[in-house]
C-alpha cells in the first residue's frame, strides 16, 4: 500500500501576461504589430525581454518548482490563498494544460472533477446527460449503464429523468452532476472546490461519499478546498501553496498551522482614534494549543487571547470586553473581565501591560470568526477608552470532541456536547 | 498504467487514448445531432429540406432559366442533387468543425481527452445529416424512374473520401481558429465562394482546358466528380482521373498537416481558448 502513485518533480507553469491584454489574438493585429514592432524588437534584442507584438509581456509563474510525492490511498488536501496556484496544479495533473518545466509521474487512471456538470447540455434530458457527462469524465457506456440506478438514486432526481436539464432547479442540476462524478472509479481522483455548490444537506452527502471513496476503497484523492473543516476531515496529508510555491507539506494539522501563519500576516491591528484614547492596543493574538501555534481550533478546544496594551493616561479602573463575531456578522459571544470577577485597576501612564484571557471550550460551529476589542471605564458607551474591530481572526474546524463523520451543519451556530444513554425502561 | 507528463513530450499513447475515448466521440456526435434540431417544429426534416431547396433553386436558375443541360441521360435535378449532397456536407462540416473547439471551450478547460475528438465528432454529426438527405436522392430516382449505374456500389468509398476531405480542412481551421478568431469570418466566405467554383450547378466537362488545372486544385472537384460518376454515370474521363487524384493528394496533405498542427497546438488550447 505504500507505493508512490503521484510523483511531481520541479513542476512549473508560466503564463505570459501582456501588459496590454486582449481577449484573443486577431490575425490582423499580428500582421499590424509585426510590422510596427520590427524596430522595437531590434531595440530590445539584447535586453532579454520577450516581445509579443508591441506588447511587452511578463512571465508570470503560476507554479514554481513544486515537488511532492503521494502514496496510494492517501487523501491529500491542497490549501492556499486565492491565486496560490492550486487550480493550476490540478490542471497540470489532470492533463488539461501542459507544464512549462518539470515532470509528473502518474501511476494510475486519473479522473478530475474541476467543475461539476462539465459538458452538461441544457437541451438534453437528465438521462441523456448522465451518459454524456459520464463519457466526458472517462467512463465507458457499459460502466455508466451498470451504475445508472445508483447514480439516479444518489442524485434524487428520478422523477425528472426525462426532462431537459434546462428546466431543472440549480440544486437538482448540481446534484445530478455530482452523482455522476461520484461514481467514477479511477485510482486517482482530483477534486477542485466542488463542494462550494449545493445546499448543506447535499454537501454532507458529497463529503460522505468522498470519505467512503478514500477510506474504504483505498483511492487516492487530491482535494482543493477553502473549507478547512472538509480538508481536515477528509485528508490525512496536505500541501500548502503560496504564490505558486510549495511552502509546506505534511500531515494536515501541521499544514493548517503553516496556513494560519501566512494568513495572520494579512490582518492588521487598527486602533480607532477615540477622543479620550487613554490606551492603545499594541498586539493581539489568539493561540490554539491543539493545532500548535495556529489560530485554528477544533470544536471544543480552549483558546488563549493575548493582548498587549499601552497606557497613555493613567487609568484607575479598566473594563475590557472581547466580542466574537461570526462570518455572518452575528455576535457569538460577549466576554468581559467582570464575569471572572477580575478588576483591572491602577494602570499607570506610560506602561505596557499584557492581558491574557483564557477561553474554555469554544463551541462555535465550524467557520471563521473575528474578534473585536473594547475598553472603557464603565459599562456605558460614552466612557470608551479605545476600541478596535477585527483585531484577530480564528477558524473553528470540525474535529476534537465532535465525533460524527458528516459535516456539522453550517447554519447551526453552536455545538452542544452531549452524552447519550439508553436503558430499558 | 503509468503516465508521464513533461513539457513538449509527445505522448506515445496518444493514439491509444484516442481509441479509448472512442465512446466519447460517438456520444459527442450523437449530442450534436440530437441537439441540432431541438425546439424546432419539423426537426430532422431540416437536414433534407436544405439540400432540397438548394437543388430546386439551382434547377430553376441554371436549368430552366439559363438553359444548362446535362450531357447524359440523367435528369438535371438528379445531377444537381448528386453534387449538392457532398457540397452541403462539406460546407456544414467545415462550418461546424471550425467552430467546434471554441464551442466546447468549457470542456477543454475542465477535462482532459484527446482534443481531436471534438472536430471529428462535429464532422461526424454533419455526416449523419448528409446520410439522411440521401432519402431525397432516392425519392428523385423513383420520381424520374432513374436507374443508377452499377458503380453506385462504390459510393461508400466516396463517402469516406468526402468525409476525409472535410475533416482534414476542418481540423486545420479549428486549430487555427482557437488562436486567431479571424477565421470564423473567413469560413462563411470560403463556403459561399466554394459553391461557385465547384461543379454543383454545372458539370466539370464545361471547364476549358486552359483553366482545368487551377480548377482541379479545389479538392471538392474530384469528390463531386466521383459522386457524379457513381450516381449519374457520367463518363470516367482522364479529367476525372486527374481531378480525383489531385483531390486525394490534397486531402492527404491537408490531413497530415492538419493533424500535425493540431497535435502541436493542442496542449495549449486550454491556455488560450
Amino acid at each position: 500500500m505504500s507505493n508512490t502513485i503521484i510523483k511531481v518533480e520541479n513542476l512549473s507553469k508560466s503564463y505570459l501576461i501582456g501588459h496590454e491584454t486582449q481577449g484573443y489574438i486577431a490575425l490582423r493585429d499580428v500582421v499590424a504589430n509585426r510590422t510596427k514592432s520590427f524596430a522595437k524588437k531590434l531595440q530590445h534584442a539584447f535586453s532579454g525581454k520577450q516581445l509579443m507584438g508591441t506588447h511587452e509581456v511578463e512571465e508570470f509563474w503560476a507554479l514554481k518548482n513544486v515537488s511532492f510525492e503521494i502514496k496510494q490511498g492517501e487523501a491529500v488536501g491542497v490549501i492556499g490563498r486565492n491565486g496560490a496556484g492550486k487550480s493550476t496544479l490540478l490542471k497540470l495533473l489532470s492533463r488539461i494544460t501542459e507544464p512549462t518545466k518539470g515532470r509528473i509521474e502518474l501511476n494510475g487512471r486519473v479522473a478530475s472533477l474541476l467543475e461539476v456538470g462539465t459538458g452538461f447540455h441544457p437541451e438534453l434530458t437528465g438521462r441523456e446527460n448522465i451518459f454524456l457527462n459520464g463519457a466526458i469524465l472517462g467512463m465507458s457506456r457499459a460502466e455508466i449503464k451498470s451504475k445508472f440506478d445508483e447514480i439516479v438514486d444518489f442524485s434524487g432526481v428520478e422523477n425528472f429523468l426525462d426532462t431537459p436539464v434546462k428546466r431543472y432547479s440549480s440544486g437538482m442540476y448540481v446534484r445530478l452532476a455530482f452523482a455522476v462524478a461520484a461514481h467514477l472509479e479511477p485510482e486517482i481522483l482530483i477534486i477542485d472546490e466542488v463542494l462550494a455548490v449545493g445546499d448543506a444537506e447535499f454537501q454532507k452527502k458529497c463529503l460522505g461519499k468522498m470519505e467512503e471513496v478514500s477510506k474504504s476503497e483505498g483511492k487516492t484523492i487530491l482535494f482543493v478546498s477553502h473549507n478547512l473543516s472538509a480538508i481536515s476531515n477528509l485528508c490525512n496529508k496536505a500541501i500548502l501553496l503560496d504564490h505558486g510555491q510549495m511552502i509546506f507539506s505534511g500531515n494536515v494539522n501541521n499544514t493548517l498551522t503553516q496556513y494560519s501563519n501566512i494568513q495572520k500576516n494579512t490582518t492588521g491591528l487598527k486602533n480607532k482614534i477615540e477622543q479620550n484614547a487613554q490606551l492603545t492596543f499594541k498586539k493581539v493574538k489568539i493561540i490554539s494549543e491543539a493545532i500548535a501555534d495556529s489560530n485554528i481550533f477544533n470544536i471544543g478546544d480552549d483558546a488563549t487571547i493575548k493582548i498587549t496594551i499601552e497606557i497613555n493616561k493613567a487609568i484607575p479602573v479598566l473594563m475590557m470586553n472581547v466580542n466574537i463575531i461570526s462570518a455572518a456578522n452575528e455576535l457569538m459571544a460577549h466576554i468581559i473581565n467582570e464575569d471572572d470577577t477580575v478588576t483591572l485597576k491602577n494602570l499607570s501612564e506610560g506602561n505596557t501591560y499584557d492581558v491574557t484571557i483564557e477561553l474554555k471550550n469554544l463551541m462555535f460551529s465550524p467557520g471563521v470568526y473575528s474578534i473585536d476589542l473594547w475598553t472603557g471605564s464603565t459599562h456605558s458607551a460614552d466612557s470608551i477608552y479605545q476600541s478596535s474591530k477585527s483585531v484577530a481572526t480564528f477558524e473553528i474546524i470540525q474535529g476534537g470532541i465532535i465525533k460524527r463523520s458528516l459535516p456539522y451543519p453550517s447554519h447551526a451556530s453552536v455545538f452542544v456536547k452531549s452524552k447519550w444513554l439508553i436503558d430499558k425502561a | 498504467m503509468q503516465l508521464i507528463i513533461e513539457p513538449g513530450r509527445t505522448e506515445k499513447n496518444y493514439w491509444k487514448d484516442l481509441w479509448r475515448y472512442r465512446e466519447l466521440f460517438y456520444i459527442l456526435a450523437w449530442r450534436d445531432v440530437k441537439v441540432r434540431y431541438k425546439q424546432t417544429v419539423i426537426g430532422v426534416l431540416w437536414s433534407v429540406i436544405r439540400p432540397l431547396l438548394a437543388m430546386l433553386v439551382f434547377t430553376i436558375v441554371f436549368h430552366k432559366i439559363a438553359g444548362l443541360q446535362s450531357n447524359t441521360a440523367t435528369p438535371y435535378a438528379i445531377l444537381v442533387y448528386t453534387a449538392m449532397l457532398p457540397w452541403q456536407f462539406f460546407s456544414t462540416a467545415l462550418t461546424e468543425s471550425s467552430g467546434s473547439l471554441i464551442g466546447n471551450s468549457n470542456l477543454i478547460s475542465k477535462v482532459y481527452f484527446p482534443r481531436l475528438i471534438i472536430p471529428a465528432s462535429a464532422v461526424m454529426s454533419s455526416f449523419v445529416d448528409f446520410l439522411i438527405s440521401f432519402v431525397i436522392l432516392f425519392a428523385l430516382m423513383i420520381y424520374y424512374h432513374y436507374m443508377p449505374p452499377l458503380q453506385i456500389l462504390l459510393l461508400p468509398v466516396f463517402l469516406i473520401f468526402v468525409f476525409l476531405t472535410s475533416f482534414s480542412l476542418g481540423l486545420y481551421l479549428t486549430a487555427v481558429n482557437v488562436k486567431y478568431r479571424d477565421f470564423r469570418y473567413i469560413i462563411p466566405f470560403i463556403v459561399q465562394f466554394g459553391l461557385f467554383i465547384s461543379p454543383v450547378g454545372f458539370s466539370s466537362s464545361i471547364i476549358s482546358e486552359k483553366w482545368r488545372l487551377a480548377y482541379d486544385l479545389n479538392p471538392m472537384v474530384g469528390v463531386i466528380d466521383g459522386f457524379r460518376w457513381c450516381i449519374c454515370g457520367e463518363p470516367f474521363t482522364n479529367h476525372t482521373l486527374v481531378s480525383m487524384t489531385l483531390s486525394l493528394i490534397i486531402t492527404f496533405i491537408t490531413l497530415f498537416f492538419g493533424i500535425y498542427y493540431f497535435r502541436r497546438t493542442e496542449k495549449t488550447f486550454a491556455d488560450i481558448i
